[in-house]
């Protein structure tokens, strides 16, 4: 307890990435303080190093097998903040879910928030995740005002965008490969309320879905679709569409993580099949298309509805998920959709939650980051092997050949050609990289 | 200044489990002085304390294993104006087999985990015992409950120290006074980086803190964390030594 005891990589098994389809054995080490990780870099031989929060990302760019992990959850510190400001510094590895619980009462909230809050402030600026609100603010890298980044060589560096700009825009969305990220400073937002007015509005078709986009994106700062892509004919892309701003009630009250179920087991394989998921698709639209018209929502549920499940990614088996997130830039994106939606419908292959948003002009500051003006679309598929991964080569094509990108965090197969043609400024990217860091998926579409 | 806040001195709180406890208080808005050995690795810790909400979060740059308990906690009380909760959580785990042929090694882990443990415990019984409230709070182990062969110098420590505890909590019940011996089972900690930490038995420093916040409420004078090692532990207890002494534990 008070001894300090020689911090060591372990060999696990158990360490998995949320698709759960990676599996090979992990070296991991678990420190609880900064002043142990210039000692763990040089530790384990030669092994590359690479930093991991929850490993909520869905593939490989968390994992890194034939090197060794750092799990960052222990630095999971606040260092200080402004309740006037609202500049939040803490160390990489808390989660936004303890981010919210702080500065909820406080009136404020993260500048943005992906889908989930059990991620890690590291993990949300190495992917420079995005959320319901891109139209407005962009990604979270546009709210970091400085972050520190240890190399691989022992050096400890404050970045922000005017000091060091390059190692800044390298590191924002760089899937921890240019160091460690320690600490990080964000610009937090005031709200008026922990409650969003939420309207949700049923549509028809694709077509229907740019219309209320293009209605919706200057009058509320969250947009966001839920798509059934089994529906097919008249119906293809039919969903819900949820458009929501901050309430002005200034009931600040946080979310409790106290009521987390939890999926006990891996499900059988067949439990979500093409059948089940159509059902539960049309089940779920019709219910949401019975109760229309604007309600009051806390941020947990409006944000983060599958978080009720703490681990549902065990619903889809033990051959796991696999994720597909794409963007298309404006000019081609109703062409692409409409192609990905028919070759989606054409395969039998059922997706559970298929998300569509637009996306803002607000350019991303990372050279890897994927947010950029266009429409994303993500899937998830449950595993069924070569038949899924064609599947998703053919989508894959599609976002090629419209000149879109593939998401890093969503993807564990995706080809370096794929990879190279979505991040164009990945050559400039790997001159920046740490040479100690790693990972499975860099090694995968970069080396 | 004083009045409802709560004030709180925790020896060892670079520990994780000690971490953990002290976020609960933190949120609770409690004032808290941290004693390690570590000065920095604790001015990180209270750095965060205070932004979780802890009214005040001061370090003392202490070797509790060392330094002179009664003196060190005079000083501390003396600032505080009172004392709420006093949590032993410092201490060590060694190798059972090295200290073994060690006994210098050996003398240092007993020296930690009772002798300087014992004088700390009794300090704050002292200043309880005039306050006539507060808590003391140690953090134990099942390993105390019975000796085995792979652990049982740890075990004698920590069992030491139990006995010691109940005692202390025997003299001040009818004062209204407390103190509560909190015996983890395996918890996933630095503390046991060396083990393969599977199965049901492991438990998070979370949920043993919020048995040991719990602890400076009610219950005890003997409390297991989590709660189920008391069955366990009194099954190990009462294993007949025909039975016992074939086993490998």
């Amino acid at each position: 307890m008070a001894t300090s005891v020689a911090l060591s990589f372990r060999e696990r098994t158990d360490v998995l990435s949320w698709g759960r389809v990676v599996r090979h054995s992990q070296l991991v080490a678990n420190p609880r303080f900064a002043d142990e990780l210039p000692a763990l870099l040089l530790d384990a031989g030669s092994r590359t190093k690479l930093a991991v929060g929850l490993r909520r990302s869905y593939g490989d760019s968390c994992l890194n097998g034939e090197g060794a992990l750092i799990e960052m959850g222990g630095l999971d510190r606040f260092v200080s903040f402004d309740s006037q400001t609202g500049r939040l510094r803490a160390q990489a590895g808390v989660t936004l879910s303890e981010i919210l619980r702080i500065v909820t009462p406080k009136g404020w909230f993260l500048p943005t928030t992906p889908g989930t809050r059990f991620v890690t402030l590291g993990g949300a600026i190495a992917n420079d995740v995005h959320g319901k609100n891109h139209h407005r603010v962009g990604s979270m890298g546009n709210h970091v005002v400085a972050l520190g980044l240890l190399r691989g060589d022992g050096e400890r560096l404050t970045l922000n965008p005017a000091q060091f700009p390059e190692m800044f825009c390298a590191t924002i969305g760089g899937l921890g490969l240019t160091g460690i990220i320690e600490w990080a400073e964000l610009q937090l937002v005031k709200v008026g309320s922990a409650y969003f007015d939420v309207e949700v509005i049923p549509y028809d078709n694709l077509d229907a879905f740019w219309a209320l986009a293009q209605d919706s994106a200057e009058r509320f700062e969250h947009t966001v679709a839920w798509t059934d892509c089994m529906a097919q004919g008249a119906n293809a892309g039919r969903g819900l569409f949820s458009r929501a701003n901050w309430s002005t009630d200034g009931v600040y009250s946080a979310h409790s993580d106290d009521t987390w179920k939890t999926i006990p087991i891996d499900l059988p394989s067949m439990a979500l099949n093409r059948l089940s998921v159509s059902a539960f698709n049309a089940l779920y639209f019709w219910l949401n298309a019975a109760k229309t018209g604007t309600r009051r929502q806390h941020y947990s549920t409006f944000f983060y509805p599958l978080d009720a499940i703490l681990n549902w990614n065990r619903l889809y088996g033990r051959r796991g998920m696999l994720q597909s997130q794409c963007v298309v830039p404006f000019g081609p994106h109703r062409e692409a959709m409409r192609a990905l939606f028919d070759e989606i419908a054409r395969s039998g292959q059922a997706s559970f939650l298929a998300v569509l948003k637009t996306l803002g002009d607000i350019p991303s500051l990372g050279l890897l980051s994927f947010p950029r003006p266009g429409v994303t679309l993500a899937l998830d598929f449950a595993n069924r092997g070569v038949e899924t991964l064609r599947l998703m080569d053919r989508l894959d094509a599609i976002v090629r050949e419209a000149g879109g990108a593939i998401y890093p965090a969503k993807d564990g197969r995706m080809s370096a050609e794929s990879f190279r043609a979505s991040f164009p400024r990945w050559e400039a990217f790997a001159e920046l990289k740490d040479p100690s860091m790693n990972s499975d998926f860099w090694r995968r579409v970069a080396q | 200044m004083t009045g409802s806040v709560k004030q709180i001195v925790i020896l060892g709180a670079t520990s994780a489990i000690a971490e953990a406890t002290a976020r609960i208080w933190a949120a609770q808005g409690a004032r808290l002085v941290l004693v390690a050995r570590d000065a920095a690795r604790a001015e990180i810790i209270a750095a965060d304390l205070k932004t979780r909400g802890a009214a005040d979060a001061d370090v003392v740059a202490l070797d509790c294993a060392k330094a002179d308990a009664e003196a060190e906690l005079g000083k501390i009380v003396s600032r505080l104006g009172r004392l709420d909760i006093l949590l032993l959580a410092y201490g060590v785990l060694g190798d059972q087999q090295a200290l073994e042929i060690a006994p210098a090694a050996a003398a240092d882990m007993i020296r930690t985990n009772f002798d300087s443990a014992a004088l700390w415990c009794l300090a704050g019984a002292a200043i309880l015992e005039k306050q006539r409230s507060g808590a003391l709070l140690a953090i134990g182990s099942v390993a105390g409950d019975r000796g085995r062969q792979s652990n049982y110098l740890y075990g004698a420590t920590k069992g030491g120290l139990a006995l010691l505890v109940e005692g202390i909590a025997h003299r001040l019940a009818p004062l209204g006074a407390r103190a509560v011996i909190i015996k983890p089972g395996f918890v996933d900690t630095p503390m046991t980086a060396a083990f393969s930490k599977k199965g049901p038995l492991w438990a998070k420093p979370e949920a043993i803190a919020a048995v040991i916040a719990r602890s400076a409420e009610k219950g005890g004078p003997v409390v297991y964390a989590p709660a189920f090692w008391m069955a366990i532990m009194f099954v190990v207890r009462n294993l007949p030594w025909a039975i016992f002494r074939k086993t490998k534990l």
